[in-house]
């Protein structure tokens, strides 16, 4: 039996959702920490630019980077090889289909966020944030989408046109 | 009664009593009629019986010696050890990325044993000392906060068996040509456990999220420090930060110490080796929610955070690559799921789906967990076609492969859902088919 007192309090309780009842018997043993001793440790880039490092960098410079340590396993052109995905060319809607960073991904941050995190794939992270955004630079300008010297840095970054970005429909509030 | 004293009228009787009370086409029974007639004696009814008439039972070996001493860490029997994760030969460019699948066709119930549980690495599994692993919470909340495992061992733990389906799960079936394939071959990247752990809506309570926040950007502390987006709104609904898996602290290749469990969505969001989570504004848009667990639609067009998994079911038993020994009755069952809500319905064809019957399955489901349905199944040799369909809480009903293959890009292989066919043959075989 509900008396309306009790669904009232059942109700506020459901409003303030799981936070309310679970504080109550949470130890609350969290540490404190500041953003400042996150610096290098937060890798995370996102499509406003939030999270780019210092520093800058051109195709025309990330060309070396790109030869020596992406180019065995992706190929001078970025054009792929069995097992590892081609970086550029290609066209979602070709015959057959073929997303690549140039003709698929809607954000030019994620190829700076996904390059710093984990590649190469032998040794993820050990690129400076300045050859990360050479290479950046130097794979975007594999497909034409930034000119050799154009200079890649937290500021520019965002404002790069990626040519498929208008094309993803977000779902992520979508009930099923 | 003894089944071989049956005499052959009575087996006649029986069979024709049988298929007068027929549920659906090619051979499907009523369940609740066949536990009325005791399932031992319809067992038998074409086949005869395996063991000889005349031969004695006599007292076994091991029943006459003291068996084994006690052991630690348990394993199976060494009868049984065949059953194991169906894994590829590593990849030589970077060993530790790729997949192994749960063989879905060698087990029963509902729960998966932590050494079969699917695996999905971007690069390899790390090796992580607890004492030295770190959670951090931070970005748009009042105060970011650091949690050792120690930390989070104290807190008010919940448990649920959730299942646990990668985004690329039956993905084989959305190609050109049908391959010959196991079940588990095809939709072994499923897996159902008790997941326990830590709500994340009290450890984000306590840290404060701050007005404005409406996402959370999660990262794993492996090699590829792998990256996932989740709407806060989810967040503070029904993620765990899940610390134990079937009661024994998660395994390396589920993310120990600690993983972002996030119920009913495409697994890869279910971020392993935990490490950070960022409460922000808006997605991080990491690799592998933009070049990857998108779904590219026929017009060049992609879906993208497509979270909850589809309806779906699949026949376990009997399935690819298996050979039925004996005509007579089998057991169909096999499994349901959804990422909307719980089970509602199973039915079952053997005729390619001109007819359906409703499957067995236990009353009031769990929601985003497995489960299992039976149904009796008839076999007198001819060829068949074996079909399941799934409908959950949320009216959503499983589509036939025709239309989900409709909805996509060729090159899509993500959250394929489509209806699963098992052609058996005269002789008994059972091969995957397009339906
Ligand atoms: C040892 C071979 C190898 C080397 C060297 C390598 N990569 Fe990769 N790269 C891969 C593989 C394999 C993948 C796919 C990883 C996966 O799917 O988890 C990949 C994925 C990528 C992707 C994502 C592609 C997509 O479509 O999602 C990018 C971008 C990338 N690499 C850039 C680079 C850059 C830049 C370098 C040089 C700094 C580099 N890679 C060096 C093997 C390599």
């Amino acid at each position: 039996m509900f008396t309306p007192k009790r669904t009232t309090a059942i109700f506020l309780s459901l409003l303030l959702g799981a936070c309310a009842n679970a504080a109550e018997d949470s130890p609350r043993l969290g540490t404190p920490i500041s953003e400042a001793q996150l610096q290098g440790w937060d890798l995370i880039v996102a499509p406003d630019g939030s999270g780019l490092p210092a520093g800058s960098g051109t195709a025309a410079q990330g060309q070396l980077v790109y030869e020596q340590k992406c180019a065995s396993c992706h190929g001078m052109q970025g054009e792929g090889m069995p097992g590892v995905p081609a970086l550029a060319g290609g066209s979602p809607i070709g015959t057959p289909p073929l997303m690549t960073v140039g003709s698929y991904w809607p954000h030019a941050s994620t190829l700076f966020d996904y390059v710093r995190r984990a590649m190469p794939p032998l040794a993820p992270k050990s690129l400076t944030d300045t050859e990360v955004y050479q290479v950046t630079a130097y794979v975007l300008h594999l497909h034409n989408i930034v000119e050799r010297d154009f200079v890649l840095d937290r500021n520019s970054l965002p404002t790069v046109q990626m040519p498929n970005g208008g094309n993803f429909i977000d779902r992520s509030q979508v009930q099923r | 009664m003894n089944d071989n004293n049956k005499s052959d009228v009575e087996r006649m009787q029986l069979h024709e009593e049988l298929k007068s009370d027929s549920v659906a086409g090619n051979g499907l029974i009523n369940r609740r009629h066949l536990l009325g007639l005791g399932l031992a004696g319809a067992g038998s009814l074409v086949a005869g019986n395996v063991l000889a008439a005349d031969a004695g039972l006599v007292i076994p070996a091991w029943s006459k010696t003291p068996g084994r001493e006690l052991s630690g860490y348990g394993s199976p029997s060494h009868f049984a050890n065949a059953i194991s994760r169906i894994a590829p030969s590593p990849n030589s460019i970077s060993p530790g990325t790729g997949a192994s699948r749960t063989p879905l066709h060698l087990l029963q119930g509902t729960i998966t044993p932590n050494s079969l549980h699917f695996e999905r690495h971007h690069s390899g599994i790390p090796d992580i000392d607890p004492a030295q692993h770190r959670l951090v919470l931070h970005g748009m909340v009042r105060q970011p906060l650091s949690f050792s495992y120690e930390d989070l061992l104290a807190y008010p733990q919940i448990s649920r068996a959730y299942f646990l389906e990668c985004s690329g799960n039956s993905g084989a079936n959305s190609a050109p040509t049908a391959s010959d394939n196991s079940a588990g071959g095809i939709h072994g990247l499923l897996s159902c456990s008790e997941w326990t752990g830590v709500r994340l809506s009290t450890l984000l309570e306590e840290a404060g999220v701050t007005p404005g926040a409406s996402w959370i950007s999660c990262t794993g502390a492996d090699a590829a420090s792998l990256g996932r987006s989740v709407p806060l709104n989810k967040a503070l609904n029904d993620v765990i930060i899940a610390l134990y898996q079937n009661g024994e602290p998660i395994r390396p290749e589920q993310g120990y110490p600690m993983r972002l469990f996030v119920p009913g969505w495409e697994g890869n969001v279910s971020v392993k080796w935990l490490t950070q989570i960022k409460v922000t504004d808006a997605p991080a848009n990491f690799r592998d929610e933009t070049s990857r667990y998108t779904e590219l639609l026929p017009d060049g067009r992609a879906l993208q955070f497509t979270y909850p998994m589809g309806v779906k079911s699949l026949i376990t038993s009997p399935s690819g690559q298996m050979t039925l020994q004996r005509r007579g009755l089998h057991e169909v069952t096999g499994l349901a799921w959804s990422g909307s809500g719980a089970i509602r319905r199973v039915e079952i064809s053997a005729d390619g789906g001109r007819t359906w019957a409703d499957a067995h399955i236990e009353p009031n489901q769990q929601e985003l967990t497995l489960t299992r349905f039976r149904l009796p199944w008839l076999w007198e040799g001819g060829e068949a076609i074996l079909q399941s369909r799934a409908t959950d809480t949320a009216g959503n009903v499983q589509p036939a492969r025709a239309a989900w293959v409709a909805n996509y890009s060729p090159a899509n292989r993500y959250h394929y859902n489509g209806i699963q066919s098992w052609a058996v043959s005269a002789q008994g075989e059972v091969k995957n088919v397009y339906a």
